[in-house]
């Protein structure tokens, strides 16, 4: 019992890690910029056909680096949504600044699109991405605890991503640039930042991390045109449970909601567990509608 | 509950095999029967065609699934047209999309039989949407052929159920569970709905008939990616076997993640009841092999009609294709509702379901059975185990079982 | 007299365009369609009454409500039990029965009564609306934030639904039932009446939305949405306008609900998550966020090219719809009633009275 609880406690941690990468990105771009990106989803299932590709690549043409496809893939994923947020920003969302229900509602368009993309270009049914020799398996600990070694990879790679996000943004020239934007635009503007720049590089970052959580998740889950849709809500769910603004509140809402998951799930039904958890944050939001974490979220 | 009947597969398999097929070289030959004796209902039937419609969905979460289903459907319509058609008449298809959403079902299905006048539908894969267009087609007083395994409780006199109901599928998989493997304790795992809910009602009973018990039944909801802790509930509890009724995407997440926490079927009896050639693609043969899959049909089946299905499945839609068991029992619907036109001698539903009763077929998965009187099939359980390959090593096989929708437990 | 029928119709132009919609629902409808285009058009028309609630709580309460089919579903959900009790007769609905029910659960009793049922379509919704709107506005929770959250609800609500099936039907929703107080539901007149009903019901709605933009409620709805400070500075209590429209645009929402239900013959989880939630909000901006009889036209196009596109071309309806949303965001803001405006400008180059959209315009910049 004592080893149940020791992997009960690591899938709590394996949950929380994932909720987390989801929501990294989305944190970044609606805490930060305050605009809403509906297709956040979409930019996880490109992360994750980028997976995909990078396999099928590295199977024909260099099968004897397929033990490291996946980082390249993570790379590969990072730079591609990075781009395609780029260009998003300035077709799309730089229009659209001071309208954010209609980003809203132009970005959930987008992600019709790209879904729609997705199925003609990689057809309607899931794919599947191989996973890695040293991936495979579990990390015997003793004789019952065995800790899966893809869960603990997506671990690791979420604590880097989020440590990587909070060094750029508080520690970095462009993160002051970022975090001063945030506050005051106009004052920003007149110091000579150039803000455009900077919510472009903000609005980038926060979508490329969104694939790099893309092709993590290629390792738990499945790749298919629907895949965005399937992340999309949790992912705001923990962004809002934690409350806007509030990269820490984030990090407490996601580690909140994977635990009282992954507990409630241990001791009831799966699908209890998921309603009873949605409840909870139903009621504290009712109590609490700015979220666990946040300071203000007035108009 | 009653015992599954096998006593009709030696007298079937003995009877004239091919019945359907020499009838329809016979009527082909004939000159075709006049529109007004066959179509006395106002159906979109005239001299030289006959139309019927295909509603699944193309679009949406279920089109991975129901798209290849559409494609069997449209090769046994291209078939029996080569042949002759239906009654000296062409087939002619009117293709809806479902779109996975119940109400344009509802509204497909009303615009197929108000507008278009279809002699005969094939459609819908989930529950959901056959209980959506169910009041459509006994109002509209349509004929409906569903193709999927399905949890039975259901005979509507406007349907007709080429899949297997769920005891067709269940209780010889558990019956040899126990038997063969020596199954003692069972985990039940299912996605939340009525199926799975369903067929582990009628799997409990069997298991505790048989002497075994079940450790857990437990439910994830649709769509759920996270198996930690429900993979940890089944490493304390040490089932002898997981019987899994999770459904889609699910899956994939679901055997990723017990591989990853050493559990396969290499090691440990799984036993999956929804997951057919076609999703082990999806989800990874790597992920997958050594779990037992029960279903009616598999690609493997060894026989004449299904050598020749396979060859021109993958001739019309390519070699890469797979084939599973919905893509069969919607291949064998247009068959048997030709079989049941000309038997009647008339388009018109009430007559073709009537003579529905009865109907033999020669199928790919063997000689099927219309039972005489609730519009299921008679059909076979195999056990199949998913290999390196993605294909089914047949490791068990029944004879015809009795259908039974509203079984007694 | 006249004069005070425009008045109540919110001028002499809104009641022309809306004797215009009228003619066009009552009259033309029924003749050019056939009994199937005419059943989808009521079904369209159920939509509807959920972008007119809409423009009143966005375009004019600045509140973007992304979970409107909450309000639709409940509306449907309440409706479709009175149905399924009648046509199951003593028997328990067969869904319980599939999921092992021995008794009828205690909430679902009273809607044995017809009229109880009406009575719950317009006070659950109404009063569910008023809970999150108390909750939200009165501590000034607003805008993105407020979208987002009732779209968490939406998604929370339908997957509640799904997985109480032995209550609500699951994921099949409630289906199969046939008649209304003995009426036969599936009949020509039956389609034909409950048509009418509905195009009535959704007139009634619009009259209703004038008046409430036409009161004095309704100036100062718009002007919370542009300073909303000012006018909290003037001593009014800003949430309470806001709970208030968001109250009235949930009961709408449920009687559109409702009548899907009749018209329709089933509600499901699928109607009343984010994916319908949404699809309604673009109904309104395409008709125009500032137009209550914009919303009606715009449910209608975006249906038929729905329907038009998947019965046609069903790979290009998701591009097409896609395009749409970004192009009346990016393109035409105020929808087809600001296209329609802006014709009429350049037709009219004086014009006595600036369009509403126009004043809308201006009082946001």
């Amino acid at each position: 019992m004592g080893d149940i609880l020791i992997m009960q406690a690591f899938s709590g941690l394996s949950l929380f890690s994932v909720l987390l990468l989801m929501a990294l990105g989305l944190a970044i771009i609606f805490g930060l910029m305050g605009v809403i990106n509906m297709a956040h989803g979409e930019l996880m299932a490109m992360g994750a056909y980028t997976t995909y590709l990078t396999s099928v690549v590295f199977e024909k043409y260099l099968p004897g680096l397929m033990g490291a496809y996946l980082i390249f893939a993570i790379v590969f994923a990072f730079l591609v949504t990075f781009a395609f947020g780029n260009l998003m920003e300035r077709f799309m969302i730089q229009h659209l600044y001071r309208r954010p229900l209609d980003t809203l509602l132009a970005t959930w368009g987008l992600s019709l699109i790209l879904q729609q993309g997705f199925r003609t270009i990689f057809g309607a049914p899931e794919v599947g991405v191989p996973m890695p020799d040293w991936l495979l398996g579990a990390w015997q600990v003793t004789d019952a605890i065995e800790i899966p070694l893809n869960g603990l990879f997506v671990m690791a790679l979420s604590l880097l991503v989020t440590l990587a996000v909070f060094v750029f943004i508080f520690r970095s020239r462009w993160g002051l640039r970022i975090r001063a934007v945030t506050q005051n635009r106009v004052m920003s503007g007149a110091v000579g930042i150039d803000t455009k720049r900077v919510d472009r590089v903000t609005f980038s970052i926060g979508s490329g991390v969104a694939g790099i959580a893309g092709a993590a998740f290629t390792l738990l889950g499945s790749t298919g045109p629907g895949t965005g849709q399937l992340y999309i809500v949790d992912t705001f769910m923990v962004v809002v449970f934690g409350g806007v603004q509030s990269l820490i509140g984030t990090i407490v809402s996601a580690f909140t909601i994977a635990e009282a998951q992954s507990t409630m799930e241990f001791f009831l039904s799966g699908s209890m567990a998921k309603v009873l958890t949605l409840l909870g944050i139903v009621v504290i939001l009712f109590f609490r509608p700015e979220g666990l974490l946040s300071l203000k979220v007035r108009k | 509950m009653h015992t599954p009947t096998r006593r009709f597969l030696s007298r079937i398999a003995k009877t004239g095999l091919a019945a359907a097929m020499a009838l329809s070289l016979a009527q082909g030959a004939q000159a075709a029967p006049a529109t007004a004796a066959v179509n006395t209902t106002g159906l979109a039937v005239d001299d030289a065609s006959v139309t019927v419609g295909i509603l699944h969905s193309l679009s949406g979460t279920i089109a991975i699934t129901e798209s290849s289903v559409v494609d069997a459907e449209k090769l046994a319509i291209d078939e029996i047209n080569a042949a002759g058609g239906v009654l000296g008449r062409q087939i002619k298809v009117v293709v809806e999309d479902g779109a996975s959403d119940w109400p344009t079902f509802a509204e497909k299905a009303n615009k197929l039989l108000g507008s278009d006048k279809a002699a005969a539908v094939f459609g819908c894969y989930t529950s959901a949407s056959r209980k959506a267009v169910l009041p459509v087609f006994e109002r509209g007083k349509g004929l409906l052929y569903y193709p999927t395994y399905y949890e039975g409780l259901e005979q509507s006199p406007n349907i007709i159920y080429t899949g297997q109901e769920a005891t067709q599928q269940n209780i010889a998989a558990v019956e040899w569970l126990i038997k063969e493997k020596g199954a003692k304790t069972f985990y039940l795992l299912g996605s939340d709905y009525i199926w799975p809910r369903t067929t582990n009602k009628i799997a409990k009973k069997v298991i505790e008939r048989l002497g075994g018990k079940v450790v857990a039944e437990e439910y994830a909801p649709l769509g759920h990616t996270q198996f930690g802790s429900i993979i940890n509930k089944i490493k304390l509890r040490k089932p002898d076997v997981v019987l899994s009724t999770i459904v889609g995407g699910s899956n994939v997440a679901l055997y990723k993640q017990l591989k990853a926490a050493g559990l396969d079927g290499g090691n440990k009896t799984l036993m999956a009841f929804a997951i057919t050639e076609e999703e082990v693609r999806g989800i990874g043969a790597e992920n997958v092999t050594g779990v037992y899959v029960p279903m009616g049909y598999f690609q493997t089946v060894d026989n004449e009609a299904n050598r020749k299905f396979v060859a021109a499945f993958k001739a019309r839609y390519g070699e890469d294709r797979v084939i599973g068991d919905t893509m069969e029992a919607g291949y064998i619907a247009p068959y048997l509702w030709k079989a049941a036109v000309e038997k009647a001698g008339s388009f018109d539903v009430e007559k073709v379901a009537a003579a529905s009763a009865g109907l033999e077929l020669d199928a790919p998965e063997g000689m099927v059975k219309l039972h005489d009187s609730n519009h299921h099939l008679y059909k076979y359980t195999r056990i199949g185990q998913i290999r390196a390959d993605g294909l089914m090593d047949i490791v068990h096989e029944t004879g015809l079982i009795e259908p039974n929708p509203y079984p007694e437990l | 007299m006249l004069e005070r029928l425009f008045q109540f119709a919110g001028g002499r132009r809104d009641l022309v365009n809306l004797l215009l919609l009228g003619a066009l629902l009552l009259v033309v409808m029924p003749l050019v369609l056939d009994s199937f285009r005419l059943n989808l058009a009521g079904k369209y028309l159920s939509f509807a009454f959920v972008a007119v609630g809409l423009v009143l709580c966005w375009g004019y309460g600045g509140i973007l409500s992304l979970g409107q089919g909450i309000f639709f579903g409940l509306g449907g959900y309440l409706m479709a039990m009175f149905l399924k009790l009648e046509s199951s007769g003593a028997e328990l609905p067969d869904f319980m029965v599939w999921n092992s029910l021995e008794s009828l659960p205690a909430f679902w009793q009273p809607f044995h009564s017809f009229g109880f049922t009406l009575l719950a379509i317009f006070v659950v919704p109404t009063l569910l609306a008023w809970l999150i709107g108390a909750a939200m506005f009165k501590r000034r929770v607003g805008g993105v934030y407020f979208a987002i959250i009732t779209q968490a609800l939406a998604w929370i609500l339908s997957i509640l639904f799904i997985g109480q099936q032995g209550l609500t039907g699951g994921i099949n929703g409630i289906t199969n039932f046939s008649t209304l107080l003995g009426w036969d539901l599936y009949s020509e007149s039956a389609k034909l009446t409950l048509y009418y009903v509905n195009a009535a019901l959704l007139i009634g709605v619009l009259l209703a939305s004038r008046f409430i933009l036409d009161s004095r409620l309704g100036k100062l709805l718009v002007a919370v949405r542009d300073k909303e400070d000012r006018v909290r500075f003037s001593g009014f209590d800003v949430s309470n306008f806001k709970i208030f429209v968001f109250c009235v645009a949930a009961l709408f929402s449920a009687i559109g609900g409702a009548m899907f239900t009749l018209q329709v013959g089933l509600i499901s989880p699928s109607l009343m998550g984010i994916v319908p939630s949404i699809e309604m909000v673009v109904f309104a901006a395409v008709g125009g966020r500032y137009s209550v009889i914009g919303a009606v036209y715009g449910t209608l196009l975006v249906s038929y090219g729905k329907t038009f596109l998947s019965e046609n071309f069903p790979e290009l309806w998701l591009y097409f719809i896609g395009a749409l949303f970004i192009a009346v965001v990016m393109v035409f803001p105020n929808g087809l009633a600001g296209l329609v405006d802006n014709l009429r400008q350049r037709l009219r180059p004086r014009g006595r009275a600036l369009p509403v959209t126009a004043v809308a315009e201006e009082a946001r910049a």
